[in-house]
């Protein structure tokens, strides 16, 4: 399939958690897998994360969360991206979320959660399965 | 040279070697050996065998020693555990300071002895719970620390006149520190006669942790008032627990948190005499943390390795003459990394292995992991096993029974040898650099603990490495089958409602004074403690006093490099 640009995707760290490992190494097979990357760095607000991703004119935002906070945090990068019409932006997650966590926040339009364990082979293959560069 | 064997039969072991490596090429020409490559979790390559030849140059006397002499690579007391045993000192912190006051009182009545604190997401980046910044994580990963008043809840009936606290922040350490200070004042307590741990150092949050408040200048500057103040006024407090634990949990090999860790040490001397400091008077309360993760052999060495270099760096290029500026006394970790979220009942034994090789090590105290760290904070039952856990490591296993017992052993010697071969060639290019402060600025340990952990995943996803559970042995479909500690959502609304109490009580005009105070000394070369006391005191919230740092000093940004 040839596709006239590259998926660009933001990784986000949204909160104050600090535990970036992974989304540092998600980042880099991200870029080694041909996608254009965008990393926010750490201590993002939900209003900075959807400001940039808009800006940056992004295909998916992936949302890094290891300290509990992903409730509040996630629902609320999903209302704002709605809220600016921007709620075509693909969502997904990883890090350290329960099991009916991530059920309530896929029903609530997080598109994939992945849990540890998740190697980066399957999130890319996943990323190049469900998101399509917008326009 | 008082070499451990002399050079006949050197040549005798080497001849006798050849023999044994031509039988056994004619034994893996038939079946080949079990794996391609045989290496550590930091993958490093590991022969076949060690003999006295791996060690020939080794000199008894100058490298390994007795307990208690230097160069104290079998340990930094003469006794060790023949004394006493290592501190066994669970990381807590739940919801509120209450929560977390009944979770301390469970743990000393199970034995524990010694307290350490974990702090939540907001407190720990100097945030009151109710900035907008805070929404939804108070409590979360640790309890919340507004004011005085919610210290004096988290110690509410502990004696801390008799046992040792240690608290694990890093950005707002000095204001925590202030508010432990008058709580204990408050109670009675003399400020000279308290004892315990502020881990406050910020060189490692630049590089791995990541809980950053001011730039790395300036950050460095408050480390350094308190290491100034502790040395005068606060004798027996550790005033910086130098950390090479995050480092680690960032993804970095054992020999790069070895020398990150040192390498911020070094730095942290350097700051203290700049400011008048004789090193005999505060490197005594320096104190250090590492991890210990899952390779044996490799930990054991890394913590050998680490008491002789700190000794070797602290005679040789810091001219220190009291012994205990010489020891280095460090806590461990065993690695939350290395836990799984699947068959989390295999993380008791991961932990068991782990706190083993700390022990092994010599380590002066100890926390274990419990099995659902993975998942959330541990719930009561398994913060309980895992103190268990070093309870059996020290009184049922017998490997506390004899000083340095894996010292002699031909294998741990060489690996001991290279971690400080190793070590000190980073050690050198940061100082080439210009020191610690120089190769943050410029994201060198940043950008080599990324491209580790970068290599370490890669080898976990191509089952290079292993993970029982997670790449091998994995069951599918698995339902995890442990409970899972969930913090009450309401709590944010109490606490803040609490802390307003607090603003309500307190005197304004008083307020507005101390945060002046407080300014004015982070402006000019004041040091910032004292004033931090008077503040706290009169009801001054951390976040209050952090505007103020932040004011002065601006904010630090992560450059975000992967």
């Amino acid at each position: 399939m040839k596709r006239e640009r590259k998926i660009r995707v933001m990784v986000a760290k949204p909160g104050l958690d600090g535990h970036d490992r992974g989304a540092r190494i998600i980042a880099r097979a991200y870029r080694d897998a041909g996608f254009e990357v965008v990393y926010t760095g750490l201590h993002q607000t939900p209003e900075e994360i959807v400001e940039a991703a808009i800006q940056e004119d992004v295909d998916m935002v992936g949302l890094s969360s290891l300290a509990g906070a992903h409730k509040y945090l996630f629902q609320t990068v999903l209302d704002l991206l709605r809220k600016k019409d921007a709620g075509d932006i693909v969502v997904c997650g990883g890090g350290i979320i329960p099991d009916d966590d991530v059920k309530r926040l896929k029903a609530a339009g997080v598109k994939e959660i992945f849990g540890p364990g998740t190697t980066m082979d399957e999130i890319v293959k996943w990323v190049k399965e469900n998101v399509t560069p917008r326009k | 040279m008082a070499l451990t064997f002399s050079p006949k039969i050197f040549q005798d072991i080497e001849e006798k070697y050849t023999v044994w490596k031509e039988k056994l090429s004619r034994v893996f020409a038939a079946r080949p050996e079990r794996l391609r490559r045989f290496s550590t979790v930091s993958d490093w390559e590991i022969n076949d065998l060690y003999t006295p030849s791996d060690v020939k140059e080794q000199d008894f006397a100058k490298d390994i020693g007795f307990p208690g002499d230097y160069p104290f690579t079998r340990g930094v007391q003469p006794s060790m555990y023949r004394g006493r045993l290592w501190t066994m000192r669970m990381f807590a912190g739940l919801g509120s300071a209450e929560d977390t006051n009944q979770r301390f009182h469970h743990l000393v009545r199970e034995g524990q002895t010694g307290l350490s604190t974990a702090f939540d997401m907001p407190t720990l980046m100097g945030y009151d719970t109710d900035d907008h910044k805070a929404r939804g994580e108070c409590g979360k990963c640790g309890v919340a620390i507004d004011t005085l008043k919610d210290m004096e809840d988290l110690f509410a009936g502990l004696p801390i006149d008799q046992i040792t606290t240690s608290m694990t922040i890093n950005p707002p350490a000095a204001i925590m520190w202030a508010m432990y200070i008058a709580m204990a004042e408050n109670r009675g307590i003399d400020r000279r006669i308290l004892g315990g741990t502020i881990q406050n150092d910020m060189l490692k949050e630049f590089s791995a942790q990541k809980t950053f408040m001011c730039p790395p200048e300036p950050s460095v500057r408050i480390v350094t008032d308190t290491v100034e103040f502790g040395t005068r006024q606060v004798p027996k407090w550790n005033t910086i627990s130098i950390s090479g634990y995050h480092i680690r949990e960032a993804g970095s090999t054992a020999v790069q948190e070895l020398a990150f860790t040192l390498a911020d040490g070094i730095a942290y001397t350097e700051k203290a005499l700049e400011r008048g400091l004789h090193v005999d008077e505060f490197a005594p309360r320096f104190s250090f943390f590492f991890n210990s993760h899952l390779d044996f052999f490799e930990e054991v060495a890394k913590f050998r390795a680490a008491r002789r270099m700190w000794a070797r760096i602290m005679k040789d290029r810091f001219k220190a003459k009291d012994p205990r500026s010489l020891w280095m006394r460090f806590h461990t970790q065993t690695a939350g990394c290395s836990l799984t979220a699947q068959q989390p009942y295999n993380n008791v034994v991961r932990t068991a292995l782990q706190g083993l090789a700390a022990v092994m090590g010599g380590t002066q105290s100890l926390h274990t992991n419990s099995l659902d760290e993975v998942l959330s904070i541990p719930t009561e039952e398994a913060a309980t096993i895992a103190l268990r856990t070093q309870q059996i490591i020290a009184e049922e296993s017998g490997v506390a029974n004899t000083i340095d017992p894996l010292g002699g052993s031909y294998f741990v010697e060489a690996l001991t040898n290279r971690m400080e071969e190793e070590a000190f060639e980073i050690i050198q290019k940061i100082d080439d650099m210009g020191g610690m402060l120089a190769a943050i600025e410029r994201n060198y340990p940043q950008q080599e603990i990324a491209d580790s952990a970068y290599h370490y995943q890669k080898q976990i996803d191509n089952r290079e490495k292993i993970m029982v559970g997670v790449n091998k042995y994995a069951i599918e479909g698995e339902d995890i089958p442990v409970e899972v500690l969930e913090i009450d959502e309401e709590l944010e609304a109490i606490q803040i409602a609490k802390t307003n109490r607090v603003k309500e009580t307190r005197d304004s005009g008083t307020v507005v004074r101390c945060l002046e105070r407080v300014g004015e000394a982070c402006s000019g070369t004041e040091n910032v403690m004292e004033p931090l006391i008077t503040a706290v005191k009169a009801g001054t919230t951390l976040q209050e006093l952090c505007d103020v740092f932040r004011d002065v000093f601006g904010s630090y940004r992560d450059p975000g490099i992967y």
